[in-house]
């Protein structure tokens, strides 16, 4: 149990008592990225999920001064914030936009890219649960193939796979993007202290399962998150300066199918089509690692057996 | 005191936002604004002015901007017109919403389709209701020193505030302007110390969600701040006249005095239509002109008593309420409808589109406006069919 906790302070910067659902993801990832931040930080919010959690007026569940935002905004938002701060003589103070995935995958993108091509000084992260959740589980452009919303009915589930939005960071050229999962706590601290350290935008996309949103019982939000990784739909990895890629964890290699049946979403589809989707992975996979072999001339030291993260 | 300049529209605009010391700039190209902040971003590369200018993608990033910088406690500027101003919409609503004192420059351009760069009032109008201060200038010299009226009372009444020029006719257009000295700028504009900011250390929230238990209350302030602004426009008018040398205030009355018939004039149609008016009192008309400065707040009092007494009222509106009639006509009958003995108020659409509004034009409106004796919903001046 100690090793999971390892480099992970004790200080809380969110507060108990929040109203999020049961075992949100989106919820003990502010948690631990709260803790690695420490308290000079500002924080801004779009509309989602974290608009409810963070409390209503005139509550703040976060240990920061928070800002809410409008959907879109939320990259401009917070590099609006960071001009106003340095101004005012904050020039170290770090802010944080924290938005779901629709907030960044679709309609905030233009935002994103812009402050990102600007290299704003700023620390972007996305909750991902993989759709829409705050107002009732559509599909975004970060719902899995195969995945079944509101919008995308099991007659016609979602048939394209998710956007590949840390590369589209990457071609930004931004010094930092990461991955992150709440399963993963001492990656999870790790890499949001290495982000707090570094100037520019940085970018971590952050796996947050939703057990309404994904049909899942709320016990199983921490095992799905955790067998994301190890089937390798969701890899642990790092790109640093759009070009250095970097794995941090070798999956133990599960089949794509233990994971998606923990979740009802993914109910409906057929042996067929998990086979299809299990080949996807696979080869998405195997592309990342000619990356990392790229970068580093070798895949030896990508961390295997299960316990050990590249650093 | 201060320097005389040959300044176009644009750049008056951009002299003011530096001697109002702003903090944080973020704008979008569009024309015909694009002038105002090219010299901004000149004068912040050059070091004459110690702000951070955001080069964003877009006008509604730009105003976000904005926001962020303002909600940091940071004085904020930023420039549009038309298609940059409706795209801004949303985040409109939030700098006022959120009750900060953002201050920007709409140059007023025709909104499209068909495409059009040239001057009328639609695009500033249609943003009437998202609770900013919108203040329309006539010269090159009230642009200049709107700005800086501007942040004065924005920053005392937390609402933020459009000051409006037209496109070209005043953009574009270069006048003698008088840029005053800094110290006395300063004297009359201190630095802006926000009472209610994100300040790290201190963790609250600001914008979260409020149910019907609060929402309410938040709107009805909003209210109460632009009811205040009423005043305070007229006092910060009546104080930068007493140190800079001009006055201003919620309307300007011209040659009013016993005037039987007056036209009610916005932005630089009111040039135009002074010079008609000194004519026609010449030739022995009983007319006057009343200029609209300020449309929010709308100073109902001052009007009622600018054209309660009068005869026949001519408002000049270069705009119109599609399905209803010109904006400023609406505003104006509003406003004098409680009245027991009123005029009779008649309204006129020229110039849309940027359409010359000429001084034959202002008086062939003058003596329709005499003649009519009912009063119908719109009259166009200048439509060719
Ligand atoms: C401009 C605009 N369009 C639509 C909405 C409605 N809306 C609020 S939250 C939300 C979904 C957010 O999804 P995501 O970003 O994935 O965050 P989640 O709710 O899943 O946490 C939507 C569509 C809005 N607030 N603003
Ligand atoms: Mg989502």
């Amino acid at each position: 149990m100690k090793f999971f906790w390892d480099g992970v302070p004790m200080e809380e910067n969110t507060f108990p008592g929040n109203v999020a659902c049961q075992g949100c993801g989106a919820a003990l990832a502010m948690r631990l990225a709260m803790k690695a931040l420490g308290t000079n930080t500002v924080v801004t919010i779009p509309a989602c999920c974290w608009t409810i959690i963070s409390g209503e007026f005139p509550y703040n569940s976060l240990n920061v001064p928070l800002w809410h935002t409008a959907f879109e905004t939320t990259a401009i938002m917070a590099a609006g914030i960071k001009a106003g701060l340095t101004m005012k003589g904050h020039k170290d103070t770090l802010v944080m936009g924290w938005a779901g995935d629709g907030g960044t995958f679709d309609i905030g993108i233009q935002a994103l890219s812009g402050a990102a091509e600007r290299n704003e000084d700023i620390l972007y992260v996305c909750y991902d649960n993989e759709a829409y959740m705050n107002t009732g589980i559509q599909r975004s452009s970060a719902t899995p193939e195969g995945a079944w919303t509101t919008t995308t009915p099991v007659r016609h589930p979602e048939d394209k796979p998710k956007k590949n939005i840390e590369e589209i960071l990457a071609a930004h050229r931004v010094p930092y993007v990461a991955t992150a999962n709440i399963a993963y706590p001492e990656d999870f601290v790790r890499k949001f202290k290495k982000a707090r350290d570094i100037k520019g935008t940085r970018f971590i996309h952050i796996f947050a399962p939703c057990p309404p949103g994904w049909k899942m019982s709320s016990e199983l939000s921490i095992k799905s998150a955790r067998a994301a990784v190890e089937s390798k739909v969701f890899p642990l990895y790092e790109i640093e300066n759009g070009e250095k890629f970097t794995i941090n964890y070798w999956p133990k290699g599960i089949p794509v199918r233990d994971y998606l049946k923990m979740q009802g979403r993914f109910r409906h589809l057929t042996d067929e089509r998990i086979e299809e989707i299990q080949k996807f992975v696979e080869e998405t996979w195997e592309k990342l690692v000619r990356k990392h072999e790229l970068t580093h001339g070798t895949t030896e030291n990508i961390p295997r057996g299960g316990e050990i993260f590249y650093k | 005191m201060g320097k005389k300049m040959v300044l176009t529209g644009n750049h008056s605009v951009s002299y003011g936002a530096l001697l109002s010391r702003v903090e944080v700039i973020s704008a979008y190209p569009i024309t015909p604004q694009t002038q105002i902040v090219e010299l901004l971003s000149e004068f912040v590369a050059d070091k004459i002015l110690n702000a951070i200018f955001v080069n964003v993608e877009s006008e509604h990033s730009a105003m976000s901007a904005c926001i962020g910088a303002s909600a940091a406690g940071a004085r904020a500027f930023t420039a549009t017109s038309a298609q940059g101003l409706a795209l801004m919409h949303e985040m409109l609503h939030w700098a006022a919403g959120a009750r900060l004192p953002i201050v920007m420059a709409n140059v007023n351009r025709a909104m499209a389709p068909p495409w059009s760069v040239w001057t009328d009032q639609n695009d500033s109008l249609a943003q009437r209701d998202t609770g900013w201060m919108q203040i329309y200038c006539e010269s090159n010299q009230e642009v200049l020193d709107t700005v800086i009226q501007a942040y004065k009372v924005s920053e005392q009444v937390l609402l933020p505030t459009m000051l409006v020029l037209d496109a070209f006719v005043l953009s574009h257009t270069a006048e003698p302007v008088e840029v005053y000295d800094q110290e006395l700028v300063d004297e009359y504009l201190p630095p802006y110390e926000a009472k209610y900011r994100l300040e790290p250390g201190k963790p609250q929230a600001f914008g979260s969600l409020a149910d019907a238990r609060t929402y309410f209350e938040f709107r009805y302030k909003m209210q109460k701040a632009m009811e205040k602004a009423v005043g305070l426009i007229e006092k910060e008018g009546e104080l930068f006249g007493e140190m800079f040398g001009r006055k201003y205030g919620l309307v300007e009355e011209f040659m009013m005095d016993d005037a039987d018939y007056i036209l009610v004039t916005s932005g630089t149609i009111t040039s135009t239509a002074k010079v008609v008016v000194r004519e026609l009192q010449k030739e022995g008309e009983k007319v006057g002109l009343l200029k609209m400065r300020v449309l929010r707040p709308f100073p109902f009092e001052t009007v009622r008593k600018a054209l309660g007494d009068r005869k026949k009222v001519a408002v000049i509106d270069r705009n119109i309420s599609f399905g209803h009639h010109g904006v400023f006509y609406q505003e104006i009958k509003s406003a004098l409808y409680p009245l027991e003995k009123r005029p009779q108020v008649f309204g006129y659409i020229p110039g849309l589109g940027g359409r010359d509004v000429t001084p034959q034009d202002i008086r062939d409106m003058y003596f329709d406006m005499k003649k009519r004796e009912k009063v119908e919903e719109i009259i166009w001046k200048g439509v060719k069919l």
